[in-house]
């Protein structure tokens, strides 16, 4: 396998410490990857439009930079980019006649008739390292924290990308591998309030509401995310939605790439949890995961 | 001699193009700039340097069976047989005005200059079109990404012709976004050259105004003499070589 890595607009501007940690970790496991040297915008999200052809431009175009660097596999960490990314990979396979017509438009490209593999960076830890391997590089084990997976709607919907069915619970199986316990969490396949946050506030709050409301149940002492956009959501904005509903209490959120590279014993720094606030990283200095001066 | 009165033996041959759609001869060793004007246009606007560097002259062609756009600055593309052409000197795009000083070096200042960067949606026609074959997607995509130092270096053989505004889908201005990224990154974050703010200081306080005042005043052949009699770098001097006087340099 000849893995690229496509790391999108907001890892490399507002979401550092979603990408830091997690590649710093890729090479402490051995997993070979290169970085793309091009590429543009994902697209953001997959257009739903069946004659709106010009957004699958943005993100084919990616998967023919991959191929041209001769990747065969795309690996990525954002859960927007994972799924625009793979659901116009599907479309380019699966329609003939779109395919062609993208192809012809792009004709200062090669051609690209789905070549390349898009997956996301959990599958890739699963499939490649295994949760067996990642349990014996774990130096720092995350021991007595509850962790409440949150996939959000882009990891898992639709089907036919989604990077594990409903039973599999592959974020579980990760939490598990660092040595924390996944806690029992209704909310985990819920939406964040996505944009709605910001064009339609109070509804957007409500749903962010539902789960951190459903994280306080699960008596999870963090919340794991891979989406910047729910981290803004739940994070960024998780004060707001705390003091506008009531019987809400704050929860830490982290990247789950920043408690994978924790576990791995990896430089506290590059994990980047200056971004996540300050309650982020008093959980972890009283839970002995990181030396206090260390943030 | 008068070019009417050239035997067919001496005179390049010609060959049909179309200016705006009208057929005209023209030498075939003629540029697209010369060839109009032996077409008899005469240039008010859409014509400056001449040599390729101010983007006023940016020039749109098709070929006869052919579906693709060119493009060139017609002072440097010579014609070709059955070129349909057009010159697009100017074309409309906003430039928001800001106060350099008090921008900050971050890819926000920009977003908040051009907000419709984000319109962009990777179709590549700017990159298509650019007559000086730089890769405007890659710098738009470098700027989403809040990659300013990027953005500066991709751009940086842009000559401002506005093409790529021309053809976006987008309906943005990418050049006047790129010139924002560029003066940013030469103002703000590149190192600063110290022995350039050092040498501009010297100049400041007068340290070469006597022998500019001096020179000034001399004759043609006194400045020979001193031109003449400088002392210079030997053609195979050692390495710690160093002249005898810096006239104030030091």
């Amino acid at each position: 396998m000849k893995l690229g890595y496509y790391p999108g607009c907001t890892l490399k501007t507002k979401a550092a410490n979603l990408e830091k940690a997690a590649m710093a970790s890729l090479d402490h496991l051995g997993v070979e990857y290169k970085e793309l040297s091009r590429w543009n915008c994902c697209g953001a999200v997959f257009s739903l439009t069946d004659d709106d052809l010009i957004h699958q431009v943005a993100p084919v175009r990616n998967l023919i930079r991959a191929a041209q660097e001769g990747c065969d596999t795309v690996v990525t960490i954002c859960s927007q980019c994972y799924n625009t990314l793979a659901r116009a990979n599907k479309l380019v396979r699966d329609d003939e006649e779109k395919r062609d017509t993208l192809n012809r438009f792009m004709d200062e490209e090669p051609d690209y008739n789905g070549e390349v593999e898009v997956v996301h960076y959990l599958s890739l830890l699963r499939d490649q390292v295994g949760w067996e391997k990642l349990r014996e590089a774990v130096t720092n084990p995350l021991d007595g924290l509850k962790v409440a997976p949150f996939y959000g709607c882009t990891l898992v919907r639709p089907e036919e990308v989604a990077i594990d069915a409903v039973d599999q619970e592959i974020l579980e199986g990760f939490i598990a591998a660092l040595g924390a316990d996944p806690a029992a969490f209704s909310a985990a396949r819920e939406c964040c309030g996505s944009y709605q946050m910001i064009a339609h506030p109070e509804e957007g709050m409500n749903r962010a509401a539902k789960v951190i409301g459903a994280a306080n149940r699960s008596e999870a002492d963090a919340l794991i995310l891979s989406c910047p956009m729910c981290e803004y959501n739940l994070g960024t904005r998780q004060g707001d939605v705390v003091a506008a509903h009531d019987g809400l209490s704050q929860v830490p959120t982290y990247y789950f790439t920043q408690l994978l590279g924790v576990a791995l014993g990896l430089d506290p720094e590059l994990c980047r949890l200056d971004l996540n606030g300050p309650a982020a990283q008093e959980l972890f200095v009283d839970k002995n995961f990181i030396a206090a001066a260390t943030v | 001699m008068d070019t009417a009165t050239l035997t067919e033996e001496v005179a390049a041959k010609t060959i049909p193009i179309y200016i705006m759609g009208k057929r005209y001869e023209v030498p075939e060793t003629l540029t697209i700039m010369k060839a109009m004007e032996h077409s008899g246009y005469q240039y008010i606007r859409g014509c400056g340097c001449r040599g390729g560097i101010c983007g006023a002259c940016a020039t749109v062609y098709r070929k006869a069976g052919d579906y693709k756009i060119y493009t060139g600055l017609a002072c440097q593309t010579v014609v070709e047989p059955e070129m349909y052409l057009t010159q697009i000197p100017f074309y409309p795009a906003n430039r928001a005005s800001y106060d350099f000083e008090s921008a900050k070096p971050t890819a926000e200042t920009i977003y908040e200059l051009y907000p419709e960067l984000f319109r962009c949606v990777a179709c590549n026609s700017c990159t298509k079109v650019c007559p000086m074959d730089v890769e405007v997607l890659d710098y738009i995509s470098a700027l989403k990404r809040g990659d300013i130092t990027a953005a500066a270096e991709i751009s940086f053989d842009c000559i401002q012709c506005g093409l790529c505004a021309s053809r976006c889908m987008g309906e943005m201005a990418q050049y006047h976004m790129a010139q924002v990224a560029r003066r940013i990154q030469g103002g703000k974050i590149a190192p600063k050259a110290e022995h350039l703010e050092k040498m501009c200081g010297d100049i400041d306080a007068g340290t070469f105004t006597d022998v500019l005042e001096a020179a000034k005043v001399m004759t043609e052949d006194e400045l020979k003499k001193v031109y003449t009699e400088r002392e210079m770098e030997p053609h195979m001097g050692a390495d710690e070589w160093a002249p005898a006087s810096n006239h104030g340099l030091a």
